[in-house]
């Protein structure tokens, strides 16, 4: 179908499936980007983002399919973005995600949507934060985002969810890795899943321990550790449970209002980076010779020189 | 002339544009010699025919004493027309059957359910309960034939209706024989006909080993596959390994589950591919006889002769079948056929050369028998045993072949074993990347291909294809309807219930599984106990 | 702006497993820049519909070995066209016979169907030629 943006548009606030996708591709695409937010995004921003990561092969995508399957049973509509690195030599990408959602592969309640990073470092895609504002001005408030964690991803997380849910195996070092990465900073709840398999209670005094330590980051809220098993549908209430404590406490501690500014903050330097690297790859082949050469010897007089070609200031070549 | 002289003389002549590598790219030497099989040891790595370690062959007198049987994998519509296939082969001289469900039977689901919808008969015969097993092997001496059944998740509920089929023609079970394919562990790694999660799964399987022990002491109770692994795109070296992990799997599950390895290894039997390099499948062969002799008998204290041989079948390569001049098919099978019985197989099955294209023909099936026959009776290939052994170059690719297994098994063991490994997906990454650098080749013509890439023609196949009649579909999907409405329903609710009551405690589900199905419950409602109980498993797809 | 990047599900209908060949296609339009989503197993045409119209697909490439084409194609093409969907190219592979092909080619059922044996770069320069994209950016080497 061939539709003008407005058109898909006011199909997607009539909560149609097929604008819900265009959409979200244009956006992908860097197309009308900013004509589609303005709308969605007056229509969205309610909705808390659940973020589900871990490491590869932890169960992520079991564990959405479950919460999603309790969320259905109180007639919530779900919207769910699972991203997955892209090639970083085709650009292309498999995405395997629905594999393990198909419980909901029909439900026209649940939408799932794949993304590839495209590029994006961090686990997430550039636009994963308005594919996720469109779910929810398409009907779709109950959201919940899937991404691959391994290593500083866990932060770029942050920018995108209001809860952050790691996910972790029962002896496989994760536990380790994760202290490691830094991840202790940016959990909401801690999920030990494949909790039947041996070593998961000692993970979570491991975790615990861990937390007593530090204070959890310094923060009020400390990140409570549950042990699941998708398959026997173990923990899964008390997961839902400590996600609506969490949001609860999100709202009435004011912590969300800070948080909300620190993910616009930080979307904003996304775009504003974006920006700054789109003008800086184009100037700088057009840079003049001698300016490299003497770059070669001083290369922060060279930054400077570039900042203020970049940043408007009028000083046309040579030195100053 | 010395063999540095020899590589002299080599190097200053004009090499052909290569690659020269095998079927699995695994590079080749442009020649063997004595240099390239030191060490080797005659008694120690081959042993005489019948001896340990049975590289050259598991009997004394291999092809002397008896042919391999030939035996043709067939299945197709209704049991009505199958059975009349079967009677067909045995009248042309085949030697066993060998039966090919379809998806629906494979997967658990009568032929009623949503999900058979398109499938009922096509890839092979439709069985929904004891009423078409009946009917599939009517007029055919059970107690005389031997019959292989591909069926694997619901393996225990099909052979349960044969037994249950020939004990109601007055056939005791013991004097059953046969082989059930009942390999779980090749469908996680590369078939992907699963139903139920791994442990279930191996529970069903020791299950089984039990009850054969009892009760059809001369059933084969596990057709341990590399034949589907293969045909997925492994190479013959991940073949080899991985089949063999996968049978010393099923050996450490049987003593786990209490029995002793020589109550049941001697029932394992193997199932291997034989693809377009014939040297380096017989070497495959060769090394896959060797290593299972000595792990079983070194590492599982096997005692008994019989459960150190490694028996096996042979199909070969369905995945080196060309769409394009199929006619040439014939000739990649004859090859393929000569490579397993110079590898000594004890049993064969010739693709037909439609079988890219549709489900084959009578007439191809006939074709493919007869490149069997030809091979056994007017080649002379089975004048003498293992004719290859003593080959420098047979030798070394054999010692290659074993090195390489032992080096998969180290790594499969550091993964925590088998099961382990399947849910780190390690088979299924090795097996998809194999796959995906064979397809690289030939679209770079590093691999030719004769009739896909070089040797085309434009013209079309020009051969008859057998065609499924969507009546027998119908059909299926009345009768299995009719034996809803005319069995004893309540009876077939109480074994059912007693079945579940089974499944979630420790006992031997066989025979209860045995009585559901002399009551006429039907494969689907039968599987549907189970997961109800086990639960279904789903894979994690990589690329 | 960067130019739209193409989408396509590759599904395997139907209960065989066979997917050797839905993996090896997968791969290859990765490496040619697309996104590939993977339905998984054992999809039926439902879930296959339902998953194009979310994944909002430029294309759906059907795996098919198990002698099923007859029922699957024309009744994925009837959920489309239920679904307001046909611009959604449908092609497939698989071992389907001539015939066969001539039939779902003609009735409309499939765009394209590719038979075992085909190289997958043709199978990439069908799709780019006939979304109207120029050629790749990469060369797989």
């Amino acid at each position: 179908m061939t539709l003008s943006v407005n058109q898909w548009l006011g199909k997607l606030l009539l909560h149609d499936r097929r604008a819900v996708a265009r959409l979200i591709s244009w956006v992908e695409d860097n197309q009308e980007q900013s004509e589609i937010m303005r709308t969605v995004r007056a229509q969205s921003g309610q909705s808390l983002v659940i973020g589900i990561t871990g490491p590869p092969g932890v169960g992520k995508s079991s564990l959405v399919e479950a919460l999603t399957r309790v969320y259905r049973q109180s007639e919530e509509r779900v919207g769910i973005v699972a991203v997955d690195p892209s090639s970083p030599y085709s650009g292309g990408a498999i995405l395997g995600d629905r594999i393990r959602m198909q419980a909901h592969g029909t439900d026209r309640d649940v939408f799932i949507r794949s993304m590839g990073t495209r590029g994006h470092l961090g686990g997430v895609a550039r636009s994963t934060a308005d594919v996720l504002r469109i779910l929810e001005a398409g009907g779709y408030p109950r959201l919940l985002l899937e991404t691959v964690g391994v290593g500083q991803s866990e932060i770029e997380i942050m920018r995108l969810a209001d809860t952050v849910v790691v996910v972790l195996n029962p002896g496989t070092g994760d536990g380790i890795q994760a202290i490691k990465a830094g991840i202790m900073e940016v959990a909401d709840i801690f999920v030990i899943n494949k909790a039947d398999m041996p070593g998961a209670e000692r993970m979570k005094n491991d975790i615990e321990m861990m937390l007593d330590m530090n204070g959890h980051g310094g923060r009020a809220w400390r990140p409570p550790v549950i042990l699941t098993s998708v398959l026997e549908g173990k923990g899964l209430h008390e997961l839902i449970d400590e996600i609506a404590r969490q949001q609860a406490f999100l709202s009435e501690s004011g912590t969300l209002i800070i948080r909300r500014q620190e993910q616009l903050q930080r979307e904003v330097w996304q775009h504003l980076e974006d920006r700054l690297k789109e003008a800086f790859d184009s100037l700088w082949p057009a840079l003049p010779t001698e300016w490299l050469t003497e770059g070669h010897k001083d290369p922060y007089q060279l930054v400077d020189k570039v900042w203020q070609k970049m940043s408007g200031h009028k000083r046309e070549g040579g030195n100053t | 002339m010395s063999f540095s002289a020899w590589q002299e003389a080599y190097r200053s002549l004009r090499e052909r544009k290569g690659p020269f590598m095998t079927v699995s790219s695994v590079p080749i030497e442009p020649l063997y010699s004595p240099d390239g099989v030191k060490g080797f040891d005659y008694e120690k790595d081959l042993g005489y025919p019948g001896e340990y370690p049975y590289t050259r062959g598991i009997r004394p007198n291999m092809y002397r004493g008896r042919l391999w049987t030939m035996r043709q994998f067939a299945g197709f519509g209704s049991a009505r027309e199958s059975n009349e296939r079967y009677k067909f082969l045995l009248s042309q001289g085949q030697t066993g059957l060998s039966v090919a469900f379809d998806m629906a039977t494979i997967m658990g689901y009568d032929s009623d359910h949503p999900r058979a919808y398109g499938e009922v008969g096509r890839v092979g015969v439709a069985i929904d309960s004891l009423a078409d097993m009946e009917v599939l092997f009517q007029d055919i001496p059970l107690d005389q034939v031997s019959t292989s059944m591909t069926i694997n998740a619901p393996a225990a509920v099909i052979w349960a209706m044969y037994i249950a089929a020939a004990e109601k023609k007055g056939i005791p079970s013991h004097k059953l024989t046969g082989t059930i394919q009942n390999d779980i562990l090749k469908e996680y790694i590369a078939q992907k006909s699963w139903i139920f999660p791994p442990e279930p799964s191996m529970r069903l399987i020791t299950d089984i080993f039990k009850f054969a022990r009892e009760q059809v002491p001369k059933w084969n109770t596990v057709s341990i596959s590399g034949y589907h692994i293969r045909e997925a795109g492994a190479t013959a070296l991940q073949e080899l390994a991985f089949t063999l992990a996968d049978g010393f799997a099923y050996v450490e599950a049987g003593i786990k589950a209490g029995l002793d390895v020589d109550d049941f290894a001697p029932r394992l039997s193997f199932f291997f591919n034989s693809h377009m390099d014939i040297f380096e499948e017989i070497a495959k062969y060769r090394a896959a006889r060797r290593i299972w002799a000595r792990r079983m008998k070194e590492k599982y204290g096997a005692k008994k002769q019989e459960s150190l041989l490694l028996r096996f079948h042979t199909q070969t390569a369905g995945c080196s079948l060309t769409a394009q001049q199929p006619e040439n098919n014939i000739v990649r099978t004859a090859y393929e056929g000569l490579a397993a019985v110079l590898g000594g197989t004890q049993s064969l099955h010739t693709n037909s050369m439609d079988e890219v294209l549709a489900l084959p023909t009578e007439k191809a099936v006939q074709i493919a028998l007869r490149t069997q026959q030809i091979l056994a009776y007017e080649t002379g290939v089975v004048n003498t045993i293992d004719p290859l052994a003593g080959s420098y170059f047979i030798e070394a690719l054999t010692n290659q072949m074993e090195e390489g297994a032992e080096e998969y098994f180290r790594r499969i063991e550091e993964l925590g074993g088998v099961l382990s490994a399947i849910g780190q997906n390690f088979f299924q990454q090795e097996i998809a990347d194999a796959a995906y650098r064979y397809q690289q080749e030939i679209e770079q013509k590093e691999r030719i291909i004769v009739g896909v890439n070089e040797f085309i023609t434009e013209a079309k196949p020009d051969i008859d294809l057998l065609k499924i009649d969507p009546e027998i579909e119908r059909g299926q999907v009345r009768r299995v309807q009719a034996l809803r409405q005319t069995r004893d329903n309540l009876l077939v609710q109480r074994t059912l219930a007693e079945l579940e009551q089974a499944a979630l405690g420790t006992d031997n589900l066989m025979p209860k599984i045995m009585n559901a199905v002399h009551a006429y419950a039907t494969e689907g409602e039968i599987v549907a106990v189970f997961k109800k109980v086990f639960g279904e498993y789903r894979e994690q797809a990589v690329f | 702006m960067s130019q739209p990047r193409i989408r396509v599900l590759v599904g395997k209908p139907g209960l065989d497993g066979h997917d050797r060949g839905a993996k090896v296609i997968a791969r290859a339009l990765r490496d040619a820049g697309m996104e590939v989503i993977y339905s998984g197993l054992h999809q039926t045409p439902e879930q296959i519909v339902e998953a194009a119209i979310q994944e909002d697909v430029d294309v759906i490439g059907l795996s098919i070995l198990s002698g099923a084409q007859m029922t699957i194609f024309p009744r994925v093409k009837a959920l489309l066209k239920e679904q307001n969907s046909e611009d959604i190219l449908l092609i497939g592979g698989g071992t389907i016979p001539d015939e066969d092909i001539e039939v779902l080619i003609q009735s409309g059922d499939a765009e394209a169907l590719f038979t075992p044996g085909t190289p997958t770069g043709d199978i990439v320069a069908w799709i780019k030629e006939r979304l109207g994209v120029d050629s790749p950016p990469y060369e797989h080497a």
